[in-house]
């Protein structure tokens, strides 16, 4: 028992002086007989105990115990109303050797930051969490809280907590508890001096439980607010011994302290000169450089359209790959989102041997349709001159521009004969590179070969070679287009 | 290093991990949600951090975690989930700790569609939270500038101690286009002032709290003297083809690129029109803007939203020329030659010439 004692020595984890205020320099901002106080020096003590002033970050919330910055010396962190869980996540997992202990109230913790706590402690943060459960919001002047009892009056349950209109006092303790991830979890008040004695063993086992290296742990303090109860101290702690732990059950909820593993070191960091590899840079194409000049002039404006699942997006990313391994400017811009999936997809795909100006292509001189909705929709906007390969037996007869090169081939039932429908862009590739010579053929082997599955390799050369002689084989003699 | 044809969204990431972020905090929202999935991938293999946060609110106050812990740290977000980091924007710019957020915009208002717009304008660049702070806001228009503004972007919140938000479009997040990226990774120490959990730091304290109305005060004019040294030293812009411009267009992001390609059709037809591109926005190259206007006889605004980019320039020009304005929202954008209508559409022939007189007044005014 000797070290619990409470005595009035001061913890070492508190400042000599608490530079608040300038003429208030020996005392807190808490008032007689408030809970705070008490939690406060439970915790300094921990601190103190198990040797970790140093190591400690503590997080400040919003409400009355805002300022635990001006007594606590430790590294200290003050935050946002209820985001202590979410930004204590983040300090211990930049520092894991630091000891994050996290203090909220019960408006701060029960109420704007639910969503925070039920997440950290699902993580399993291995972080030490003390919620001062005094039923009320103090800072702010006696506002009801989540954790206020049926019945009381606040300044806005004015007429009493009452459950049809506010609902019933929140179990924060219990909420947790039906989560996995938890290390421990217990509710301790300040009833008398028996129960303070108690609750300050458990504050100290919740901060040992992260010295340890162990889970999320957490306590819940049920604490007297005289001030705002207006309440003597005497009768204010009575009223937590009596009618708050009345709702409020003390209990330990969880200690899987015994069976918790520490959580695992984080490998060691890669050197600096590793990241690029690491970060999959470099020359994907295995070649030394990209050709210095590009080998002729260009500039090809591109529009890429079918249904979802057509291969769009990868028609047009495999030309983009290619282009720029061939030394070109080149630029991919997809439809996306909920669209890939079904329904149209489209993209504009630029290869130039110049800066490319706009990455959208609004007037294409190269229009792959896929199905005959993107070639009714995209052909009016098409460059005169320009090339148009459809995916289809014949181009619709009201669809014939006679100021454009256009071709029909049934792409994918080419792939279909290939054994794979989803090369069907592969063949419309294939066609498209016989039909304007732009790209040797081994860029656009090479950008394959990064692009898609091992699987589908040989595969998508057959198709290539498909689409090459298909259209050699429809189209005549003065075919080679545009450059 | 070699050129490598990349997704915006990506580049992002992979420049942020060589500039040495070691930690993103972040949620899914199309269309930036591939910035959470390379940066799960990447950031533990840098031996960093990656969390998929409860919500962006929690995000956002993760990232004030971080910062706080002196680690380069960076989230991205979309419309909706900016606008619940809001809060965190003005605690992370009132307790002064560096991050970089990057913002793909998309349609809105409310859940809008996932298309492109940049109606976060305002939002990010005016500041959507509460309280007197700025962030700094670079807009990339290229896959290119993703990269480059990223790495700048961790630079300049270290040395303004304040959020830094790359602010792109959903163009520009989802196209590809080639990179060149840092040839040399970088890991800067962590910042003195930051709460590390070790005795070395163990009076440093974090807070955006200053209670007394004079050392709020004090604490308010430093934030602005901060932003007025940003305004001095830190404006970027290209300027396009304005050396003869008697039409000088201005737009930032995807629209920038369009205008561009704009100029050139305009050029074709003996037009003399060019191109203002901020890449800061804030700070916003509002002397740049002026200084044109000697020349100029008009300005053009083109922003997909309806009307945001255009009230920072008719600050900046103060009535020195007419601006006009052209946009398109819902994720449509216009394309080079709809510009090209505008242009020729609201200047027929000769240009309407500025009032000398109220310009002068305007100038001392």
């Amino acid at each position: 028992m000797a070290s619990y004692t409470v005595t009035h020595q001061k913890a070492r984890a508190f400042y000599d002086t608490y530079e608040r205020k300038a003429e208030l320099q020996n005392q807190t901002h808490y008032c007689p007989g408030c809970g705070h106080g008490i939690v406060s020096k439970l915790l300094a003590q921990a601190i103190d105990e198990l040797g970790v002033q140093d190591r400690t970050v503590l997080i400040s919330p919003v409400g009355c115990s805002v300022f635990g910055y001006y007594y606590f010396d430790v590294g200290n962190v003050q935050v946002a109303h209820g985001r202590a869980p979410a930004v204590a996540t983040a300090v211990k997992r930049s520092r894991p050797e630091s000891i994050v202990i996290g203090y909220q109230g019960d408006g701060d913790l029960a109420a704007i930051g639910t969503a925070e706590i039920i997440h950290a402690a699902n993580r399993g943060e291995p972080i030490t969490v003390i919620f001062v459960n005094n039923g009320i919001y103090g800072m702010t002047g006696g506002q009801m809280a989540p954790t206020t009892l049926l019945g009381r009056k606040t300044a806005t349950s004015p007429l009493g907590r009452d459950a049809m209109n506010e609902g019933f006092p929140l179990h924060v303790c219990e909420m947790l508890n039906s989560l996995e991830a938890p290390v421990y979890i217990e509710r301790v008040a300040l009833g008398n001096n028996k129960q303070i004695m108690h609750a300050a063993k458990v504050v100290k086992r919740a901060v040992e439980n992260q010295v340890k290296g162990l889970g999320f742990s957490f306590v819940e303090v049920l604490s007297p607010c005289p001030t705002i109860w207006k309440m003597q101290p005497v009768e204010a702690q009575r009223f937590v011994r009596d009618e708050m732990a009345a709702v409020f059950g003390l209990c330990n909820f969880r200690d899987r302290t015994k069976e918790a593993q520490a959580r695992p070191a984080r490998a060691a960091s890669p050197a600096l000169e590793d990241l690029p590899r690491l970060l999959d840079l470099g020359n994907g194409s295995g070649e030394d450089a990209v050709a210095a000049c590009p080998p002729q002039e260009l500039d090809l404006r591109i529009k890429v359209a079918g249904f979802g699942g057509q291969g769009v997006l990868m028609l047009g990313e495999v030309l983009a790959e290619a282009g720029l391994d061939a030394g070109y400017e080149v630029s991919w811009l997809p439809s996306y989102g909920p669209e890939m999936r079904s329904g149209t997809s489209n993209c504009h795909v630029r290869l130039a041997n110049h800066a490319i100006d706009s990455p959208l292509v609004s007037r294409p001189n190269v229009l792959l349709a896929l199905n005959e909705p993107s070639l009714r929709k995209f052909l009016p906007a098409v460059e005169e001159g320009g090339l148009v390969l459809y995916n289809g037996s014949e181009i619709p007869g009201d669809c014939v521009r006679s100021d454009l090169r256009m071709v029909a081939l049934p792409f994918t039932q080419l792939a279909d004969e290939l054994g794979a429908t989803k090369v069907g862009n592969i063949v419309m590739l294939g066609a498209l590179l016989e039909a304007t010579g732009i790209l040797e053929q081994g860029r656009v082997v090479g950008a394959l070969k990064r692009l898609v599955h091992p699987r589908f390799f040989e595969l998508d050369l057959a198709a290539l070679a498909r689409g090459r002689g298909e259209f050699r084989e429809s189209a005549s003699d003065d075919y080679l287009w545009g450059v | 290093m070699q050129k490598q044809l990349t997704k915006g969204n990506v580049a992002i990431v992979k420049a942020a991990v060589l500039a040495g972020c070691r930690a993103f905090y972040g949620y899914p929202i199309t269309p930036a949600s591939e910035i959470a999935e390379a940066a799960a991938l990447y950031l533990p293999r840098a031996g960093g951090v990656f969390v998929q946060a409860e919500s962006e609110v929690a995000a956002i106050n993760m990232l004030y975690g971080a910062a706080a812990a002196g680690v380069r740290s960076m989230t991205a977000s979309s419309g909706p989930g900016i606008s619940l980091m809001q809060e965190g924007f003005s605690y992370l710019a009132g307790a002064e700790l560096p991050c970089v957020i990057a913002d793909i915009m998309r349609g809105g208002p409310g859940l809008g569609n996932i298309a492109p717009e940049q109606s976060d304008y305002n939002q990010i660049v005016k500041g959507g939270g509460h309280g007197n702070y700025r962030t700094l806001v670079v807009a990339p228009d290229s896959v290119q500038e993703m990269a480059d503004l990223t790495t700048w972007a961790f630079d300049l919140a270290d040395r303004y101690r304040n959020p830094v938000v790359v602010l792109a479009d959903g163009f520009i997040g989802q196209m590809m286009e080639p990179v060149e990226f840092a040839a040399r990774a970088t890991l800067p120490a962590a910042p003195g002032w930051a709460v590390r959990g070790d005795a070395e730091t163990r009076k440093n304290m974090v807070t955006s709290l200053y209670l007394e109305p004079d050392i709020l005060e004090r604490h308010v004019r430093k934030l602005e003297e901060k932003y007025k040294q940003a305004e001095r030293n830190e404006v970027r812009f290209e300027s396009w083809r304005t050396e003869d411009a008697e039409i000088v267009l201005v737009g930032y992001g995807i629209v920038g690129r369009i205008l561009k390609a704009a100029v050139e059709l305009a050029r074709a037809r003996g037009m003399a029109v060019g191109l203002l591109r901020p890449i800061t926005l804030f700070p916003f190259p509002t002397q740049q803007i002026r200084e044109l206007a000697k020349h100029a006889k008009a300005f053009a605004v083109v922003e997909l939203s309806t009307g945001q980019l255009v009230d920072d320039v008719r600050l900046a020009l103060e009535g020195r020329a007419p601006v006009e304005f052209f946009s398109r929202v819902g994720g449509n954008a216009p394309s080079a030659e709809d510009v090209l209508a505008f242009v020729e559409h609201t200047f027929p022939g000769s240009l309407p010439q500025p009032v000398a007189v109220r310009q002068e007044e305007l100038i001392h005014g």
